[in-house]
């Protein structure tokens, strides 16, 4: 159980693991996370659910590698096991026949879309992706994508690949274009979900966003991921993680993801000497191990 | 003679850490009484024939039947004679609220002060544990080949599987945290209840051959509907009272505002006081304010003093009397420098342009009649309005039902409070074969009821699983 089976880069900062988890497997829907702990020291936290392979009993899952404890998680290889992955939390995606709906996804939100442009695509949904990047190195999962949409738009901020802008711009256009569409699904940095939904707000299109709050259990007990939806506050966990993006206050959201900074900089601290000692001495074991053989 | 000697009218004071050195450490605060000490109390008992105080414990443990053991000096029977009908001694030896229980209606408490019997279980719980093993497992009884689901590895869901166990019966615990525990671990604090001694009474009722799977949510990995049509003859919900209550006051949601549960949490289950050795952070205010004047507020004043945070304020709507937390873990609070701000009411909180904590506006309240839960009906004092210099608060209002079980199991019938609707009895629920207890039915209360309510379900499930067939 929880055994990593798979281990593969998509960019310098994201890495994909498949994750042994045959219940989970089994029972997960689009939309839906695991809450993940890398060891007895570990810390709880939220991972989104990318796919699932129900006959071989594995996850997906994609990390971008943010702070400590995703650093750490980074450096386990195929055959480590995470110490704890409870889930599938959170409500599943509304997937139904909306007709046609923009799945738009920027850095590592693209993992997040993909399971929902899969689910919509399933439900019998005209899929329209828009996924962006920084950078086209940093661009992931363009051929699953594309794979389950109908029609793919691809932007980098750079300009270095697909389209030179960000991907309100190109929905922005599509709009422009005359595109009647039925329901938007935004998954990305927060200040990409602001800015897709105020676009989509003067056009008066339903939208879905889904929120990366802080988390410790998942499942409604200690209000950490709190979120204001419409006036009222609401938990990711439990109530989300997907909200009507035109309620949401991203500015609170934004405020909140920043709480931990000064700590946050201080486990990466002593985590980066920590893993500096293990890599001095490995090497150092190493080079004494060449000299035995030579 | 030997009853005059024995109506002693003092109490075995128990030892405490000194407050001044206690406030900065995670240590338990009460120490334990020494054998003699054990003794010395257990001779003021009267071992009465008719004793009151049994019918005062919700496990209905012989308290005069274990105490005599240790006037005899018996330690070992004594934990035995416990144990035969609470699997959690050292558990509740330190938290139950013995003064509203068994010691309120021990005939000593009339003539000045009760048998100290929580401190007694305590003592005979830890000295078995330092003994190794001198309780005897219950003999292996046969299997009945039925099999039960516990939802939830907190002081009711431990309780019934331990008794189902006992019976023959095979037991899962399921669990949602990566510990089993439930509110022992994530929400009471090590210097009241080391998480030692919750592992020590959870490798107890594995022992008895109960099975335990953590990271487990029932709701979402499997329902109960799956569990019953699966390989479960019967199921007990007692997954606990789950999502804290906030004020809804503005400025809730600042950051330095924490939930109870979320700062306990931090804390307990996550060792956040560890931090960086553990990984999970705990913000720690220079000055806290913490609403309520329940037992988990006074944890959470208390583990904010040992935290480093500089003033611990705990604010209260009402007066002294009507602090609802127990007397003992008042003053173990008081004397540990946390001040209380009684009568005063948050209206707001006030926050800086980053969205951090920078103050808290109160209004002081008076005692107004009598409310329907009999208390003095607190007041708001026109124009009194002040701001609390704080940067941390904490909420520790209550918390009310998690609906993920009860949302997930159709024809399961809950109250408009959302907690699940039992028998108080035998904890049988509207859906056959289905029963809960603890938290999830009452409401956030003790432990002590909670493992109460499982006592009384595990008999209920057992007659149940007898009648039916092949058993």
């Amino acid at each position: 159980m929880n055994e990593i089976v798979l281990k593969k880069m998509l960019s310098p900062e994201i890495k994909l693991y498949k994750i042994r988890s045959p219940l989970i497997a089994k029972k997960r829907k689009a939309g839906q996370f695991v809450v993940v702990r890398l060891d007895q020291k570990g810390e709880r936290f939220p991972l989104t659910i990318a796919d699932s392979d129900p006959r071989e009993g594995t996850i997906t899952l994609v990390v971008q590698e943010v702070g400590m404890t995703t650093k750490k998680m980074g450096l386990l290889k195929e055959g480590d096991v995470l110490w704890d992955v409870v889930g599938p939390l959170g409500k599943p995606t509304e997937t139904e026949k909306f007709g046609t709906v923009v799945c738009i996804g920027g850095g590592v939100g693209n993992a997040v879309v993909y399971p929902i442009a899969k689910a919509m695509k399933a439900a019998g949904n005209r899929v329209i992706s828009i996924i962006g990047a920084r950078t086209k190195g940093l661009l992931i999962l363009e051929e699953e994508n594309r794979a389950v949409s109908d029609e793919i738009h691809v932007t980098t901020d750079d300009g270095s690949y697909g389209k030179h802008g960000f991907v309100t711009d190109e929905l922005a256009g599509l709009l422009k274009d005359g595109l009647q569409v039925d329901l938007v699904v935004a998954i990305g940095p927060a200040i990409m979900m602001k800015a897709v939904c105020d676009l989509t707000k003067s056009h008066n299109i339903r939208t879905i966003v889904s929120l990366n709050s802080i988390m410790v259990d998942g499942t409604g007990m200690c209000g950490a991921c709190r979120v204001e939806v419409g006036g009222k506050t609401r938990f990711a966990c439990v109530d989300g993680p997907e909200f009507d993006g035109h309620q949401v206050d991203f500015d609170l959201l934004v405020a909140r993801l920043r709480m931990y900074l000064p700590e946050e900089k201080r486990a990466m601290e002593a985590f980066e000497e920590e893993v500096g000692e293990r890599l001095t001495k490995q090497a150092a074991s190493d080079s004494s191990a060449g000299e035995d053989h030579g | 003679m030997a009853e005059k000697k024995k109506l002693s009218l003092k109490r075995e004071p128990m030892p405490r850490q000194d407050p001044k050195l206690r406030a900065h450490n995670f240590s338990e605060v009460a120490l334990g009484y020494s054998p003699e000490q054990a003794i010395k109390e257990a001779a003021r008992c009267l071992t009465c024939k008719k004793p009151r105080c049994v019918p005062g414990c919700p496990v209905e443990v012989d308290i005069p039947g274990f105490i005599r053991w240790i006037q005899e000096g018996d330690f070992a029977k004594a934990v035995q004679t416990i144990k035969a009908t609470n699997c959690l001694p050292a558990v509740c030896g330190r938290v139950c609220p013995q003064e509203d229980q068994c010691e309120k209606l021990c005939v000593l408490a009339k003539k000045g002060a009760p048998v100290a019997i929580g401190r007694l279980e305590r003592f005979v719980a830890d000295y078995e544990a330092q003994q190794g093993c001198c309780v005897q497992v219950p003999k292996e009884v046969p299997s009945t080949g039925k099999r039960v689901a516990v939802v939830g590895a907190g002081p009711s869901g431990l309780t019934v599987a331990g008794d189902l166990a006992k019976l023959g019966h095979s037991v899962t615990i399921f669990e949602a945290l990566h510990e089993p525990g439930g509110v022992l671990v994530y929400g009471i604090p090590e210097f009241r209840l080391p998480k030692a001694i919750v592992q020590r009474e959870v490798d107890f009722v594995k022992s008895l051959g109960a099975e335990l799977k953590t990271s487990f949510v029932i709701g979402h990995l499997q329902t109960v509907d799956e569990l019953m049509d699966g390989e479960y003859d019967a199921v007990y919900l007692g997954n606990g009272a789950g999502l804290p209550y906030f004020m809804n006051i503005p400025g809730e949601n600042l950051n330095g505002v924490y939930s109870a549960n979320e700062f306990l949490t931090r804390s307990n289950l996550m060792r956040a006081y560890k931090f960086p050795e553990y990984d999970t952070p705990i913000k720690v205010g220079r000055k806290v304010a913490v609403v309520g004047g329940g037992n988990v507020a006074m944890d959470s004043c208390r583990t904010a003093l040992r935290l480093g945070s500089e003033e611990v304020l705990c604010v209260y709507r009402r007066s002294r009397v009507e602090l609802p937390a127990r007397q003992e873990e008042i003053e173990n609070a008081e004397e540990e420098g946390v001040q209380f701000k009684l009568l005063n009411n948050p209206v707001r909180i006030l926050g800086d342009d980053e969205g951090w904590v920078t103050g808290m506006e109160c209004i002081r309240m008076e005692l107004g009649e009598p409310d329907e839960s009999g208390r003095r009906r607190p007041v708001p004092v026109k124009g009194s309005e002040f701001i609390m210099d704080v940067d941390q608060v904490i909420v520790a209002i209550g918390q009310g039902a998690n609906p993920l079980v009860a949302s997930t199991t159709p024809g399961l019938e809950i109250n408009k409070w959302g907690y699940i609707v039992a028998d108080s009895t035998t904890g049988a629920t509207s859906r056959k074969g289905v029963y809960a207890g603890g938290d999830i039915v009452t409401g956030a209360a003790t432990v002590i009821l909670a493992m109460g309510a499982g006592r009384d379900a595990a008999r209920a499930i057992d007659a149940y699983l007898r009648e039916q067939k092949g058993c």
